[in-house]
């Protein structure tokens, strides 16, 4: 009975995401308006630069869990390569007066660089030790931009992109829009790169990296090389998510690159579940949504008539998220991934018992089907 | 000369503060390799306690009083957080440090509802306002005050693993700690005795640096936990005397460089500190060894 929607699965899950984008990409043109969900419609400016913010940190989480979830690498410094990509082209087109076209891919492949050099050095350490150097490069990328050597940065304020120097069609409320398509696209770029790790024989020997380091190195490949490349491609892939960022704020502040920009990532990555397909997407995405959301969810009547006790932590986007994350930590260990695979195994072990009471009357039975869903979804 | 004295006794100072957190980070990661990012938090329930307590007493002990709740406070979060949350959770080092991760978000966040972002000024006593005169310069007191309690605790702490038999049992655990466990012993309970301490000298850390910094605010902690996981880093996790060098090296070399170069530049000297002795010494300078 389990036949016809395995037959039917490789089909839906090449077409899905194909669907979902088309459907995201054609999102603007609705004017659908949700209350509570959204402060407009779906086309109103704000509403867009919410889901555009949303869009680039579902690129975001998905690319630092090509470390963490794959490659099973603890980074504590992925803030930096966002931060290099949003200052970055902001400098080179506000400062330096380059073309966006230039500044763009320059500043990509400088965070792609730095990701290289400095992965270099702190991949000799391995475990929490990687985990604490990656951290302190990036408390020296998170103070510089706060000292604002030389005027570059703006210091604490930011440094917001100069307009005039931007092409015209991603300037302006009007073509929020645009940025949106931004986002959209970086976001597609990044789940293509992902799953083009994911499926290829890298990736076999990135989870081979992630489950036991010893054995990749007995069979003659160099961890170090593959976890340098990883540690490079996501660099970029930050870096790229940055300028992208620069683009649909209008500019990059302190905020990027300090440590908690990256355990924001972490936090993603775990919620949704890490080295899964969809999970790091769907984590970010509804991460900074509620981030976004909650504090003014803190404004309405709904938490004001609640009790003072209650009233202050719930107007704390941090500490409904932080909580959850440890529930979730405890409770699904698989992010939501996890849960929808786990669900789709219990129903599918319920739907036996009903339609076998001959095999259910045997006991152990149901059992047995559930644990053989359940493997079989895994693989 | 005075200049350099001055920059040697407040480098100490910053040194010490920066030993109070690493001490306590660095037995609980060597012990129960534990990446405790909730470090901050105790660190800020610490001064927030005594900020707490420091405003309702008064008299010449009042402060005592509230630095010693701040620091109870301190220990009983570091040895609940133990008991509750990480206990489920050994052998799997990665849940342990997300939770951790998770705690020191949903924790400062818990701070700032209750009393705010904006700094709170600290009820420091009069006396370490003032400054003393040491070789011809004039060093504020709470520098000294921080440089003479921690010196207390490196030495209490020491007599703790040297002398007593919970201390022989964390130093071995340290070591290897499966052989603690083949042997009989509880470890566990060493666990939360170890986040107990840590817990405590966070909160008292958190309570000085309210003096240090003149005020306290939900950030504090965090802002501070990176010099100290790099102080960790180089002393050799789970050193306690490693840890002290450590502090004294970053202590001073943030305080020079910062003063003779431009700003900041003190910070990524640390860094490069930081670099160097991993790649000249990956375990750090004390190895892996608790004393």
């Amino acid at each position: 009975m389990s036949q016809s929607p395995s037959r039917a699965a490789p089909a839906f899950r090449a077409v899905a995401p194909l669907a979902v984008v088309a459907v995201a990409a054609v999102l603007p043109w609705s004017t659908v308006d949700i209350p509570g969900v959204f402060d407009g419609p779906l086309n109103s400016p704000g509403t867009l630069q919410l889901l555009a913010l949303c869009l680039v940190f579902g690129g975001l989480a998905t690319g630092y869990d090509l470390l963490f979830g794959r490659a099973g690498l603890l980074s504590f410094g992925h803030a930096l390569y966002l931060a290099v990509g949003a200052y970055g082209v902001d400098i080179l087109v506000t400062h330096a007066h380059w073309p966006l076209w230039a500044a763009v891919p320059a500043a990509a492949v400088g965070g792609a660089a730095l990701a290289a050099l400095l992965g270099s050095v702190a991949l000799r350490t391995t475990g929490i030790a990687f985990a604490m150097v990656t951290l302190a490069f990036a408390q020296v990328g998170s103070i510089l931009t706060q000292r604002d050597p030389g005027g570059l940065t703006g210091g604490e304020e930011g440094l917001p992109m100069d307009g005039s120097r931007l092409p015209g069609f991603l300037v302006g409320v009007a073509n929020t829009v645009n940025l949106y398509w931004l986002a959209l696209a970086f976001l597609v770029v990044v789940v293509v790169v992902v799953h083009r790790v994911d499926r290829g024989p890298y990736g076999r020997v990135l989870a081979g990296l992630r489950d036991d380091e010893r054995r990749v190195a007995v069979l003659g490949l160099s961890p170090y090389r593959f976890k340098l490349v990883t540690f490079t491609l996501s660099g970029g892939l930050a870096a790229l998510g940055g300028v992208v960022y620069a683009l649909v704020v209008g500019g990059a502040s302190p905020a990027l690159a300090a440590s908690d920009l990256t355990l924001s990532l972490l936090v993603m990555a775990v919620l949704g579940g890490p080295g899964t397909r969809w999970g790091p997407v769907i984590g970010g995405i509804l991460y900074t949504y509620l981030d976004q959301r909650l504090t003014s969810l803190g404004g309405t009547g709904a938490v004001r008539h609640l009790p003072g006790v209650l009233r202050g932590p719930l107007s704390q986007p941090l500490f409904v998220l932080g909580a959850v994350f440890i529930l979730a930590v405890y409770f699904a260990p698989g992010g939501l991934a996890g849960l929808g695979r786990r669900g789709a195994a219990l129903a599918r072990a319920l739907r036996t018992r009903r339609s076998d009471p001959a095999r259910a009357g045997a006991g152990a039975a149901p059992g047995a089907g559930a644990t053989a869903a359940t493997g079989a979804t895994e693989n | 000369m005075s200049t350099v004295v001055l920059l040697a006794l407040t480098g100490l100072g910053l040194g010490a503060l920066y030993f109070l957190i690493a001490s306590g980070l660095s037995l609980v990661f060597g012990l129960a390799d534990v990446l405790n990012f909730a470090h901050g938090l105790f660190l800020s329930v610490g001064a927030y306690a005594t900020w707490w307590a420091g405003g309702r007493l008064s008299g010449p002990w009042g402060f005592t009083v509230a630095v010693l709740f701040g620091v109870a406070c301190g220990a009983a979060v570091g040895g609940l957080v133990e008991l509750v949350l990480i206990r489920p959770l050994y052998r799997r080092p990665t849940e342990q440090v997300l939770v951790t991760v998770g705690l020191s978000l949903a924790g400062v966040a818990l701070l700032q509802a209750g009393w705010g972002a904006d700094p709170r000024r600290y009820p420091s006593p009069q006396w370490t306002q003032k400054v003393t005169r040491v070789l011809g310069a004039d060093v504020p007191n709470d520098r000294l005050l921080l440089i003479g309690v921690a010196v207390l605790v490196l030495a209490g702490l020491l007599a703790i693993l040297r002398f007593t038999r919970y201390g022989l049992v964390i130093r071995a655990g340290v070591e290897n700690r499966a052989m603690v466990s083949a042997l009989g012993i509880d470890v566990r309970r060493a666990f939360t005795l170890v986040f107990a301490i840590g817990g405590a000298l966070a909160g008292l850390a958190g309570a000085l640096g309210g003096v240090y910094f003149g005020s306290v605010s939900p950030g504090q902690g965090a802002s501070l936990l990176i010099f100290a996981f790099i102080v960790v880093v180089i002393g050799g996790m789970g050193s306690v005397t490693g840890s002290a060098y450590a502090a004294v090296a970053v202590g001073l070399l943030q305080q020079f460089v910062n003063y003779y170069g431009t700003a900041g530049a003190g910070d990524i000297c640390v860094v490069a500190l930081l670099a160097v002795v991993l790649l000249v010494r990956p375990a750090g300078i004390a190895g892996r060894a608790a004393t």
